[in-house]
């Protein structure tokens, strides 16, 4: 019972992970692209964890940590990338 | 896409970044010790106190974390170097084959007895040179104009 919800769940998250496959490759402007490469980042947490479950083993807890450092700075560099151009600037005084 | 007259305030940003280093920090000394008996190591370590680095460098600019991080990135990797190289040639002049690791009980004043074990030591080069390598090619490309 309990590994038949944990498996409705993985495919849940994976349905959600399509849709927003959806957005990514649809989005009309660059930010869509970004939030949703965003949130496939989260999902694939999610996965991860739910997978862990299924798996009884807690040795993927370093990699949710991991995944989400990783979602965070790659979603800030872009953003920065977006806004200012550079990512990383010489001099942010002149 | 470019807008570089644009005067923006990253505070959000920046305090953000204050807070999430020393976390990022704190997980990648974890994940180097505890690459012993649970996933990790040197190298994602290394990786993770690097992408840590590059945090900084993507909330300031190359001068500030150069002033916050004041080392020279090529010393630490030829540091890493050789802190491997010195565990390896240690066994040599005990009459064991290079790179012949030792383990054993260490007394300590203050913790008591702990196991040690001198791969501790090679690891601690190869996070040393995963740290300099990576922070060597970002501040490399960040810094041409």
């Amino acid at each position: 019972m309990f590994d038949i919800v944990m498996r409705i769940s993985l495919l849940i998250l994976a349905v959600s992970t399509l849709m927003y496959f959806y957005r990514l490759v649809k989005g009309p402007t660059v930010p869509d692209r970004v939030v949703a490469l965003d949130a496939i980042g989260i999902n694939l947490i999610g996965m991860t964890a739910v997978i862990s479950v299924v798996l009884k083993t807690n040795s993927f807890l370093e990699v949710i940590l991991l995944l989400g450092i990783l979602a965070f700075i790659g979603t800030v560099a872009f953003s920065k990338f977006l806004e200012k151009g550079e990512i990383i600037e010489n001099d942010r005084n002149q | 896409m470019k807008r570089t007259n644009l005067k923006t305030n990253d505070l959000i940003l920046q305090t953000t970044v204050n807070i999430v280093f020393f976390i990022i920090f704190i997980f990648s000394i974890y994940i180097f010790f505890a690459g012993h008996y649970t996933p990790g190591g040197g190298f994602v370590g290394g990786l993770l106190t690097s992408s840590a680095i590059v945090l900084l460098l993507l909330a300031y600019d190359v001068k500030t974390v150069a002033a916050i991080v004041p080392f020279n990135f090529l010393k630490v990797a030829a540091a890493g170097l050789l802190i491997a190289l010195a565990t390896g040639a240690g066994g040599i002049f005990y009459g064991e084959p290079f790179l012949k690791h030792a383990h054993g009980p260490v007394h300590f004043p203050l913790f008591g007895e702990i196991e040690l074990a001198s791969a501790t030591a090679f690891d601690l080069g190869v996070y040393l040179t995963v740290v300099g390598v990576t922070m060597t090619i970002i501040q490399t490309i960040g810094e041409t104009e």
